[in-house]
Formats: C-alpha cells, structure tokens, sequence
C-alpha cells in the first residue's frame, strides 16, 4: 500500500483496436470463399458442398491476432486470480513439456502391449489419487468434474439397481452445494431434494434427518463446505445417510483444504471426484479442458466404466485393484510389470468415446510426483493459511468461520457484482460473486497457496480501497480493462453468436 | 533459516518470516491451529510419493512414456493425428489463454471470448447451422447431450433415439449412460453396405423416434449418399436429425444445413490435438430454433461502456450454475483451450488448405485402398461407397494376427472381427503409406 492506504497497483490491460474500436474479427481481416471442386476428390457433385468461405490470413497475421487476443485475457500468470471455490493456482510450464512428450501422443485404439508406457502411468495415477482420498479404486475416464459427479450418481444408480433397491429416486444435494450437483442428479434421472444449512452455515441435520427416507439415493456434500467451513458432523451425517441404506459422494471441488490433512474415504464418504485441474494445479485453459476421476470405496469398484487400468500379474476379479495402493515405485525397474485394461464386472460402461482427457492426466501426475506427500500436505497448510491471512486484512465481514481454505466476505451495502468490477481495476481478478446465497453480497474468496504475503496485502488493499469507495465510482468501474462494463442484458435480448450473425445486423 | 523458503510445496512461496508474521496477523501459532477438523476423521499417515525436483519428476514422465512403442499410426475411427502446425502450439500455449478461468469477468477477458466467439462463427460457416456452442468434452458426450435436447424439444411424442447398427461401441455405450436417467431408450438402424439403409429407415419412422442420427463419415470411412433422403424423412416425422461429423470432413462434404440436419456434433479435435490417448473436442451446432435448450457455453457479442464492440457468455440461465436441476445440461469446466487451438489450427489452414486436406483424405484412402487391393489375399475397400481417410479391408487369415505382425513392422492398424483391418491415411506421410505397403505385403505373405 501506498503512504495514504490507497492500493498502488492498478493494471492497464492491452487494448488493441483499429480505428479506435476493437481487435477486428479474423473474418473482418480476410474472408475468401472457395469453391469446392467435386471433380478434385472424384467424388459425384451430389456429395459434397458447392462453397466454403474462412478467413484466408497469413501465419504472421494469425501469429498477430492471437498474440493480442492473448493480452486481452487476464490469467493466473496476470495476477491474483482468487476466484472461489475454482482454487486457480499458478500452473508450473514444466507440465506442458512433459504433456508434449512424443511418448504422450498416442492412438487410444492403440493395442495394450505397444502403449505400456500411457497405462502405467494411468494405473500409477490412479493409485496416486485412491491414497490421497482414501478410496479403494479409481477411473480416470470423466473429462471434467461434473462429467466425475456423472460418474459417481451412474455407480451409484447401478450399485442400488443390482442390490434390488431401484426404487431409490432421490439425491439429496446442500442448497449451497455447486450447481453442477443438482443438474447432475437430475441428468442421473433423480428427483433433487434440497437441504438448508444450519445457523452455522453448516448442514442442519434436523433437516437432513427429514429428508431421508428409503428413497434416498445418496447425499452429495463438499467438505470444506463452500463457505469454507469443515462439516464437523461429517462421521455423524454418514452413519445418517448409511442408516436408510443411501450413499455419500464427495464433491471434490474443496479438496485442496484437505491435502494430507484429512480424506474423503475416512470419513465415511463411498464415492468422490477429483478436480485434478484444481486440486493439482493444471492449467484451467479458459474453461477447460480438466479431468475428474472419480475414486470409490470397494463395493463400488464393480460398477465403474470401463475400460481401467490393472497390473497384470495381480489382476483381481472383483475389479478392485488392490496393488493400486503399494504400486511398486516406478523408478525402481524399468521393466516393470505388464499393464492391461479391464473391464469391471457390472460395469456402466464407457462416459466418454475414449479414456477423457489424457493430457490433463499426465499434468496432474508430473505434478503429484513433484510435490510429494510434504508437498501436498504443506500446499493445503499454505492455502488455508493465505485464505486465513486474507480474511483478517480485509475491511469486509466475513459472517462464517473458522473457514478453511476460502472465505465468503459480505459487500454489505455494495453490490458484488459492481465491487468486483472495481477491483478489476486495481490489477487483481475479483472473487466469486454473490454466490453462496447464504452471504448476501457474497465475495467468495480463494487466493490458494500460490500466492505471496506482499500480494495477498494487494489483493487486501484492493478489497478494502473499493470498500470505502461510493457506488457512482464503483458502478463506472471497470475503466482499464479492455473493455467497459457489457452490457449483459442486450447479449443475451438479441443473440448474437458468430460473425455471421453480425453481418447479418 | 530467517528469509529462507518453507520447505514443502514448491509453489507456495512464503519464507519462514513471511509464515509467521501471518500466523501471527491470524492469531494463532501454527498452521495445524487453523484445520478445524475434528480428531477421528484426521489423517496422519503418509501417500508414500516421493517429493522430486523438476528435472527429476520430468524424468520420471519420460522414462515411463518412453515405454510406449513408436509406431506409425494408422488409426482412426473417429480420432485422427493430422500434423499440427508450430504456430497451434506456440500460440495456444501462450500463458494467459493456457492459465485464464473461464470467462466470469468478461471485461478482463476479451482476447478469449473473442477466440472462442470465432470458433463458434467457423463452426457456423461449416456446418451452415446458426449456432455452435464452444465446446462438449468429445463426440460421445455431444451425441448424449443431442439425445437429451431431443428428449427435451420432442419430449412428449415419443421416446426411440434411433443409431446405425454400425457405430463405435464407446459412442454407444456413453449415449446410454447419458440416456439412462431419462425415459429415452436407444434403438439401431439396419446399414447398407457401409451406408444407412434409408429404406428400412423410412419404415421405422414414426411418432415414437425423437432423434434420428447418422454419420458422414461413418465409422467405417465411408461417405453417406443418402443424407438428403434421411433429413427429408426425419422432417416428415418431426424426428430431430442429428448429423456427426468432424471439421476436415465438412471442410468438403454436403453442408448439414443442406441435408435437413437440425444438431451437428462429432469430434472437432480432428484439428488442434494430437492423438492424445483419445482427448476430445466435442462440437455441437444447431438451428436457431433451439438455441435457449441448447447445452453448454456461447459467447455473444454485446457493447461496453463506450459502445465497442465486446463479447460475454451469454444465455447463462440454460446453465447449471444459473438453473441447476433445470439446465440444459450439467457441463461446467468444457475444452475452451482445445476450442481455441482448434480455430488457430483451422486459421492456418484457411478454406483452401481445409478444402485440399479433405480432398486428399479422400484421393490418398482410394488410393491406399487401391494398392492394398492389389495384395494377395487382401480385398479392399469392403463396401462399394466413395471414402474418407479410411476404409476397411477383409483378409485372408486373422485379423488380429496380421495387426500384431505389423506392429513388428512399426505400423498400427486397426483388427475387426475375425478377418477385417481398418486403415487410416490422416496424418500419415507418402512414405509412411509406401512403407506400410511394404509391411502389409511381407506380413500377409
């Protein structure tokens, strides 16, 4: 902070424009129509297109055009990217080099014995993953955490099917729980009862007592919560939930709190994903791609898709690996053993056309072996350290506590949405807003462990200039930044979704 | 140790000082003081992973993928690995793309909304539909997401997704799980030598189909003759006609728009990734009819403060943060990178090397099919269609047998069945065509 306490860092994005206006479009750069010449490929005229037109540019304008689209996009390595409960970390390069490996680009229909080299480092990977969680078997297939929280409600859906308890056509899901938790319950075909929290902003488990019943399917819960808060009852809401014969899936999303501390298998829960993209710092790539393996307890391994990764001297026929847990170190022998794919026994069959997104895969792996056990437990002991160290800087109420690895500080007679445009203006990207519901005005705040002491003071700094801003200052705001405030309302009156539909105007 | 780094995480940079002069701004005297997790549920054992250096954990990635076999890929079947020009990797690696969230905050966001606002406009150009969205996680997962609007925009009449009998099983088998919680059942189309048998189509048609899906190519490489026929039946049923596809195939083939085709998806990824174990680009495009049921994200364009141009993502209420149990679908974190090298990919390229690549797709599987035909013991292509980037072959002898022999030989084909083979010329060069002749030639003898 400066001498009068006003943040000092402000951030000037690029701006690039012609005439004043804008970046143009790649179409207003060049736009060539070809035709299609039927007769060039042999084929009948009836078979193909008459025309296509795309921008015809060269690789020195295309390198031009995406390098200012680039600075027109603010991203972790900008700055401060506390984005709650989206847990942005700093994402090491070296897991892009590794990702390029020519090794790392193989045919998924490739057979077993030529690509032993991709299936230990799956199998290795999901013995990573099952130690960290405390669950007996993973599958790495779900390209993103809600495909994982697909996964989990289809095992689930399965695992009640073959025991005779179809019936089950409720997911009971924490009114503050992600919305992705809800659509996914309903696109598993369950009815979604919604559960209040307590006064404490943790699960009411007089309420929860009432909404289960023999027709519940599971609970879907994050721990830390997403206000940040550690559900003490958790051992207690388990044995509730196991009680009615329903299961506990874990939403991965807050892991990061945990890392080393404490484990989703321990603590009752029979089905988690894992946000490897969060959890494990690969880059988030201006939404996607991630991956969200999903690891569960022994009864449920019959159920996972399939194909996964076994050793091949220890296959087991229950579709559990038990070798997933003591893998041999893989430095050891180069060797090594022979790695297949299976299929478990009650399979639910494939959840996406190969095995997800096998390069994220590798970006987490490099990632877990480089920081180790030490690693992981001290990122969650700096990322609930930094969360606990912003909250006490900032002039903002925070209503819940003691929170772990985020917070949600109310704006109180501000508007979020308006105070985190204004923050855009001191160089940091803002918080989650007004989400949880729980929090009016919420700013829902994660810096994780990335970040240093001198930059949670800006970050700080930031929160607490705007605080004492007024709302005409803040409601102009943001004014450097390459755009102004969008208008949100027109884009979504009058749909305008490709070139084309602006040509149209 | 004043100053120095805490050991643990390399990417937490507090130094001991730093450490406690925030615990000591918290109020509490050490980290463990700030879990407050109850003592039962407490983890106190060890991962057993090895904390490394950087140069030890690169290692430890290389020596593991260096146990894969480095073969020349002839593989297909939905996922090709098309040569990807330098530019696609030094661009799209460029930090603030590769580490940006998505795009909440869309005033610090343009550069990528504006990457994406065009995919989405070239997609349109391809498909000749009005609106694409910026990405499902693969071609699997969109033909789910179609079956679900479908269910959605027809829901009431009927409940039959209606697939070709020849369709990869993965697709297969993600279509129903998708289709599991709904009152949707998927139903299979008798194929005509490679192609829909549009006859036997037109007598299943009826009130009870909502989605009616063919692909071009198909599975097998072979170009669908009979499209326009299929969309004016799925029309005349009020089914929706959901075309797959890829980029480089409609670079050259019918426009959907042109057949009747109201939903496009496939595997976009065709341009922008290597073979990536099967990583995915799932497109979606349809009419403008459906566009507030559509799944997933769309960037429009809108105006700033000072009237410019500006893009946001936009009809957010379809979206489960939004709608929740509601939304049009549960996707959340999508492929917008991959979206992203898609359309730098597709820019290099320009509409006259996407046009050339799919001819030659066309002109170098005939003439692979050719030469391979001309083998003892070999006949190819089994069905009597015009082709794409691949064809299957029959053989005397095993399949199976005959792919290993070849994988000796550093080519990898697909093995169908008993007595067919599957071969891919995308992404392959001249001489590697030339050399797999060779091999096929040795290990059939």
């Amino acid at each position: 902070m400066s001498d009068d306490g006003s943040a000092e860092i402000r951030h000037d994005q690029a701006r690039w424009s012609t005439n004043g206006t804008y970046e143009p479009l790649l179409s207003e750069k060049d736009s060539t129509k070809v035709t299609v010449d039927a007769d060039a490929a042999g084929l009948p005229d009836d078979l193909t297109r008459d025309s296509l037109e795309l921008p015809g540019l060269s690789e020195s304008e295309l390198s031009r055009h995406y390098t200012r689209l680039s600075q027109q996009t603010y991203g972790i390595t900008s700055g401060p990217y506390p984005l709650g409960s989206c847990t942005m970390k700093y994402n090491p390069p070296f897991t892009e080099d590794v990702a390029a490996l020519p090794g790392a680009a193989v045919h998924p229909d490739r057979s077993e014995a030529s690509i032993q080299g991709t299936l230990e480092l799956l199998f290795r990977l999901q013995g990573y993953l099952a130690r960290i969680g405390g669950m007996d078997a993973v599958t790495l297939q779900p390209p993103a955490g809600a495909a994982g929280e697909f996964v989990g409600i289809r095992v689930a859906a399965a695992y009640h099917e073959h025991n005779g308890e179809g019936h089950r056509d409720e997911v009971i899901v924490p009114e503050s729980a992600h919305g992705t938790n809800f659509a996914t319950a309903a696109l598993g075909g369950y009815d979604v009862v919604s559960l209040p929290s307590d006064e404490h902003g943790r699960v009411d488990l007089d309420a929860l007592e009432a909404a289960l019943s023999e027709s519940t399917a599971a609970l879907m819960l994050t721990n830390p919560n997403t206000l940040g808060l550690f559900e003490r009852d958790i051992e207690e809401i388990a044995a509730m939930v196991h009680d009615v014969g329903g299961l506990l899936y874990y939403d991965g999303a807050n892991l990061n709190a945990l890392l080393g501390r404490a484990r989703p298998g321990d603590m009752g829960f029979d089905v988690m994903h894992y946000n490897v993209h969060k959890t494990f710092a690969t880059p988030h790539g201006g939404g996607g791609p991630g991956a969200g393996p999903v690891g569960v307890v022994s009864e449920l391994a019959p159920f996972l898709p399939a194909p996964r990764v076994r050793d091949a001297d220890e296959p087991t026929d229950a579709g559990v690996e038990t070798t997933e847990a003591d893998a041999p170190d893989p430095t050891a022998d180069s060797t090594g053993a022979a790695y297949e794919l299976f299929d478990p026994e009650h399979t639910i069959g494939h959840v996406h056309g190969f095995q997800g997104n096998w390069l994220v895969l590798v970006k987490t792996f490099a990632y877990i072996a480089r920081l180790g056990d030490e690693g992981l437990a001290d990122a969650s002991a700096k990322a609930v350290l930094n969360a606990n160290y912003l909250g006490s800087q900032i002039d903002y109420e925070i209503p819940y506590e003691p929170f772990h690895h985020e917070f949600v500080a109310s704006a109180g007679e501000q508007d979020a949405a308006d105070v985190a445009k204004r923050m855009l203006d001191y160089g940091v990207h803002p918080p989650t807003t007004k989400w949880p519901e729980i929090v009016s005005q919420a700013l829902m705040t994660e810096p994780t462990e990335v970040e240093s002491k001198s930059t949670l003071d800006q970050l700080a700094a930031a929160f607490d200039a705007v605080a004492e801003e007024d709302d005409a200052t803040i409601e102009a705001a943001p004014s450097r930044t390459t755009a102004k405030r969008i208008d949100q309302t027109s884009a979504a009156r009058t749909p305008r979704l490709s070139w084309q539909a602006l040509d149209d105007e | 140790m004043d100053g120095s780094r805490t050991t643990g995480s390399p990417y937490a940079p507090h130094t001991d000082t730093e450490t406690a002069a925030m615990l000591d701004a918290v109020g509490v005297d050490s980290e463990e003081a700030l879990f407050d997790i109850p003592e039962p549920v407490q983890f106190d054992g060890d991962f057993g992973i090895d904390a490394r250096s950087e140069r030890e954990a690169r290692q430890l990635v290389e020596s593991i993928l260096e146990r894969n076999d480095d073969l020349v890929e002839l593989l297909g079947r939905g996922h090709y690995g098309y040569y990807i020009p330098s530019l696609v990797d030094h661009l799209s690696d460029r930090s603030e793309f590769l580490t940006s969230y998505t795009q909440y905050q869309p005033e610090v966001s343009q550069g990528f909304l504006q990457a994406l606002f065009e995919y989405q406009s070239m997609l349109v150009e391809l498909t000749g539909l009005e609106v694409a969205n910026c990405s499902m996680y693969d071609a699997a997962t969109a033909l789910g997401e179609a079956a679900t609007l479908a269910d959605r925009v027809r829901g009431v009449s009927g409940s039959v997704v209606l697939v070709p009998e020849i369709l990869d099983e993965n697709k297969r088998s993600t279509l129903g799980n998708y289709v599991a919680g709904t009152d949707l059942v998927v139903e299979t189309y008798a194929m005509d030598d490679g192609a829909a048998d549009v006859d036997s189509i037109a007598d299943r048609l009826d009130e009870d189909v909502v989605m009616l899906y063919a692909e071009n190519p198909t599975v097998r490489g072979t170009i669908e003759p009979g499209l326009s026929a299929l969309g004016d039946l799925a029309t005349e049923s009020d089914t929706l006609f959901v075309l797959g596809s890829d980029p480089v195939a409609l670079s050259l083939l019918e426009r959907p728009a042109d057949v009747g085709a109201d939903v496009v998806i496939g595997d976009a990824s065709v341009l922008g990734l290597p073979t990536a174990y099967g990583m995915g680009l799932g497109l979606f495009a349809t009419r403008e009819d459906y566009l507030r049921q559509v799944p997933g994200r769309l960037v429009g364009a809108s105006e700033d403060g000072d009237d410019r141009r500006a893009y946001t993502l936009t009809l957010q209420t379809r979206e489960q943060h939004i709608r929740r149990e509601r939304a049009t679908s549960n996707i959340c974190t999508n492929q917008a990178w991959v979206a992203l090298r898609t359309a730098i990919h597709a820019a290099t390229l320009g509409p006259d090397g996407l046009v050339d690549l799919a001819t030659r797709d066309v002109t170098r599987a005939r003439e692979l099919a050719d030469r391979v035909d001309a083998l003892p013991g070999v006949t190819a292509p089994v069905h009597d269609r015009h082709h794409v980037r691949e064809f299957v072959a029959s053989v005397d002898g095993s399949a199976s047998g005959i792919a290993t022999d070849l994988e000796d030989h550093g080519y990898a084909v697909h093995a169908l069945g008993a007595d067919e083979l599957q071969i891919c010329v995308a992404g392959a060069t001249d001489d590697e065509l030339d050399g797999f002749v060779d091999a096929l030639s040795e290990v059939i003898r």
